[in-house]
């Protein structure tokens, strides 16, 4: 027992993450200090946030392109609405704001599960079409810090317990999805359609239906994701979070998601994520220019999908006798 | 063996091929005891056998697939080994399969000499001498197609013709034809007999494996037995008739031996009306009772499984009525009939049956789910109960109910999907070919086990294409064959023959 968890997945990126960690505190002491720690971890939250919703995609062997877009338009519909009734409550926005985003993720879903459009394709669309959205809605035009009201850009900020709302919600969420994959039947659901699509079938699964709940999920939270990157940065335009997809697909990969999926944990995914924070937030403390990240990055995707493969490899049938070994 | 005794007119001549007391064994199973085969320039050779009776082994011996263990291969009479396919097709032996292995996105010509294609200037390929030959070889068995259009554009049998051309581009001498028939409608059979007979003409000495008798007695010169992997005779087929060959094919001396029991037939559970399908079946209509075992015999592809699958909700039949325990069930849905208490084990386990990146006792209960869970929150120590229950009485030794599925080995994960299904509490059961690619003695474990659940009241429902565990297991048969019920047998009618003769359609 003790074994497996030494061994498992994410014990050993989470050791990766301590090395890499203790490897930059040796130029640059200060990155290890708790303070700093905190802000890491603030800045990935987004990025965890996703990749959570990216990995219930991917494990129902499935893919999500069009969250950053999703994020994006749903931040420039809040952000506007805040213009037109900056007293809102924040409950109402954060409401508004999962809604929108899981309305989006529906839509990708019902393109899926209903017409069978390999969801690449679906969601490579819908990524065109929300960024197109966002500028009709705003023709273009940016919403700017001056004309967001003040409780709604201090929501992420305010600190609980010394940390940002912000860094909250993404433990709520790790939480809270821990127990959904784990604990409830839909979560085992998307293991068993994504692990063993006919299998699933035959057992009275609905695969489609499945893959569904996914790109809803991964919507809500995108669109969660939304208004708190909005209000964080304070700024609404078109281009928000252009190109993030790649990082979140990225945390997922680095985090032992099997992109064939049925393979993977909330765990797992926030571990890649934060793997991927890290190395954004320490590279330019330690001057190593922002090319080397991109390449960095890179080249732990591959090492991860490497040993994520060595692990998974079929082992083969076993003929010869001697070789069985009693079960 | 009696048949030995009308090789006459061509025993002097040589033959282009010839399997010598070929034995071919994988664990736990002889596919291939000392059979032999004789195939001659010009001729016909039917192959005939039941499913298992090591027809497929031989051609994938033949071909260089698969290395014989003991024995001999001989061409023209002198002792040959086949390492690779390519030595096989280098000798000049060529197979046209049941499903053709083609590639839908290439023309005909580059199908026809795809690894062998006429090369030109720098070792390119020579478009107009591909075309020109594959045009010639087209027409040498008048196929009126266009070398030059997509296989994608092609029906079943011009992708059969095309097969056949490849099979030509290569100077074969022996064509191996493996059920050629199944796919096709009537007058494609047709237009395949006249190439078979063109063929013939040419001097090639043709394997014909069929399961259809009357094509059998149309085109066949010989016909050779197998039966449980081994020869039982050949001869000629004008001296021979059909009541003869289906006794060589299932006569068999000592059967299997199948767990005895004690029927215990109980009140009718299962009606099923009317069920129609607008391609794979139709008019299908019967009972069944607690207790009972419900044979469905037929041919590969007679619609067995399709029904079986319309039955449990996976594909949508155009009408027919499901009455469980005298109550109408509306079944749209895998879900909807595990809920009315009717499970499916489907044929392939691996691919259909077991998720094996989940731990065990996760797959054991995902079909129960609703009774581990309440308000959809999992309960971790029901399911680890009903689990280990259902482990159990499979008698299955794992270190832990917690270890994935994947880490077991086959057999292994074939009782535990079969527990999958017991842990839902089914009132019926269907078993599709239940015993299909498994070693002798986990079958005998597997009829043991039916022979259980029927003892304790359950009403099974077993598709099986072997004869001796139709015979063997059931209380009653029902044969199908083209998407139809032709029969329904029991007790004495229910023997070897009658079930070929109705499955066969003579």
């Amino acid at each position: 027992m003790l074994k497996r968890l030494i061994m498992s997945r994410e014990a050993l990126l989470f050791g990766a993450i301590a090395i890499l960690c203790a490897l930059i505190a040796t130029r640059f002491p200060g990155f290890v200090a708790p303070s700093n720690l905190v802000r890491v971890f603030n800045d990935t939250s987004p990025l965890i946030l996703l990749a959570i919703g990216q990995m219930i995609v991917i494990l129902t062997k499935c893919i999500d392109l069009s969250v950053a877009a999703n994020l994006a338009l749903t931040g420039m519909c809040v952000a506007m609405l805040n213009t037109v009734y900056p007293d809102l409550p924040i409950a109402v926005t954060l409401v508004i704001a999962v809604g929108l985003g899981a309305l989006m993720g529906m839509f990708n879903g019902i393109l899926v599960w209903k017409l069978a459009i390999p969801p690449i394709v679906v969601t490579l669309g819908t990524m065109t079409i929300f960024r197109g959205i966002i500028f009709l809605v705003s023709d273009g035009n940016w919403v700017n810090s001056h004309e967001m009201s003040a409780s709604f850009k201090a929501f992420p900020r305010s600190e609980f317990l010394g940390l940002p709302m912000l860094s909250w919600t993404a433990i709520l969420a790790v939480i809270v999805f821990t127990l959904v994959m784990t604990r409830t039947t839909l979560g085992r659901g998307f293991y068993a359609v994504g692990g063993n699509p006919h299998a699933a079938t035959y057992t009275g699964l609905n695969v489609g239906r499945s893959q569904f709940w996914a790109f809803t999920i991964s919507g809500a939270l995108a669109g969660l994701t939304g208004y708190l990157w909005v209000s964080r940065y304070a700024v609404a335009y078109v281009d928000i979070a252009g190109g993030f997809e790649l990082d979140v697909v990225a945390a997922c990969v680095i985090g032992g998601i099997s992109i064939a999926g049925g393979i993977g944990t909330v765990g797992g995914a926030v571990l890649g994520a934060l793997f991927l924070g890290v190395i954004k937030n320490a590279l330019p403390v330690v001057n190593i220019s922002p090319f080397w990240q991109l390449a960095i990055s890179g080249a732990a995707i591959i090492i991860a999908v490497i040993v994520n493969a060595r692990a998974s490899r079929e082992k083969g049938r076993i003929i010869l006798k001697s070789a069985e070994k009693p079960a | 063996m009696q048949a030995q005794a009308s090789v006459t007119a061509t025993q002097e001549a040589v033959p282009v091929l010839a399997l010598d007391s070929v034995t071919k064994t994988f664990p736990g199973v002889v596919a291939l005891n000392e059979v032999k085969l004789r195939l001659y320039p010009g001729q016909v050779t039917a192959l005939v056998g039941e499913n298992g009776a090591g027809k497929s082994t031989v051609v994938k011996v033949l071909t260089g697939i698969y290395q014989p263990d003991g024995g001999a291969i001989r061409v023209d009479g002198k002792e040959t080994r086949f390492p690779t396919p390519l030595d096989a097709t280098a000798a000049g032996i060529t197979a046209i399969h049941q499903e053709t292995v083609l590639f839908d996105e290439l023309s005909i010509a580059e199908n026809i000499f795809l690894g062998h294609a006429p090369r030109g200037a720098f070792g390119l390929i020579d478009w107009a001498k591909m075309e020109a030959a594959s045009r010639d070889i087209l027409q040498g068995i008048g196929a009126k197609l266009d070398p030059r259009v997509k296989l994608r554009d092609l029906g079943i049998a011009n992708k059969h013709l095309v097969a056949i051309a490849r099979a030509l581009s290569v100077d074969a001498r022996v064509v191996i034809m493996d059920e050629p028939t199944a796919a096709l409608s009537h007058t494609e059979i047709h237009e395949l007999y006249d190439l078979v007979e063109k063929l013939r003409a040419q001097g090639k000495a043709i394997l014909f494996i069929s399961h259809k008798f009357d094509e059998i007695f149309r085109i066949a010169d010989r016909y050779t037995v197998f039966r449980d992997g081994t020869f039982v005779g050949e001869g000629m087929v004008d001296e021979i008739d059909e009541n003869a060959l289906i006794k060589m094919m299932v006569g068999r001396d000592v059967s299997q031996i199948f767990p005895k029991r004690e029927r215990r037939i109980g009140d009718e559970i299962l009606t099923v009306t009317g069920y129609d399908h607008p391609t794979e079946f139709a008019d299908i209509n019967f009972n069944l009772r607690r207790g009972e075992i419900l044979g469905f015999y037929g041919l590969v592809g007679a619609g067995r499984s399709e029904f079986m699958q319309a039955l449990f909700g996976i594909t949508t039949p155009t009408k027919g009525v499901t009455r469980i325990d005298g109550e109408i069930r509306v079944i749209r849905s895998p879900a909807d009939a595990i809920a009315a208490g009717l499970v499916y084990v489907p044929e392939d386990r691996g691919k259909q049956g077991a998720i094996t990146a989940l731990p065990i006792f996760q797959n054991v209960t995902l079909a129960s789910l609703n009774r581990t869970s309440k308000s959809n929150f999992l309960r971790l120590a029901e399911e680890f109960k009903l689990a280990r229950e259902y482990t159990q009485r499979l008698d299955l030794r794992a270190a832990s109910l917690d270890t994935e599925l994947g880490t077991l080995s086959g057999g292994n994960q074939q009782k535990v999907v079969i527990a999958k299904w017991l842990a839902t509490q089914p009132k019926i059961i269907i078993l599709d070919e239940p015993t299909k690619g498994i070693d002798i003695g986990s079958k005998a474990a597997v009829h043991e086990f039916m022979a259980e659940l029927a003892g304790q009241g359950l009403a099974v429902i077993m598709v099986s294409s072997e004869i001796p565990e139709i015979l063997g297991m059931s209380d009653r048969v029902i044969v199908m064959r083209e998407g139809r019920m032709v029969a329904e047998l029991a007790d004495a009618d229910l023997t070897p023959e009658t079930l070929v003769r109705h499955a066969a359609g003579i």
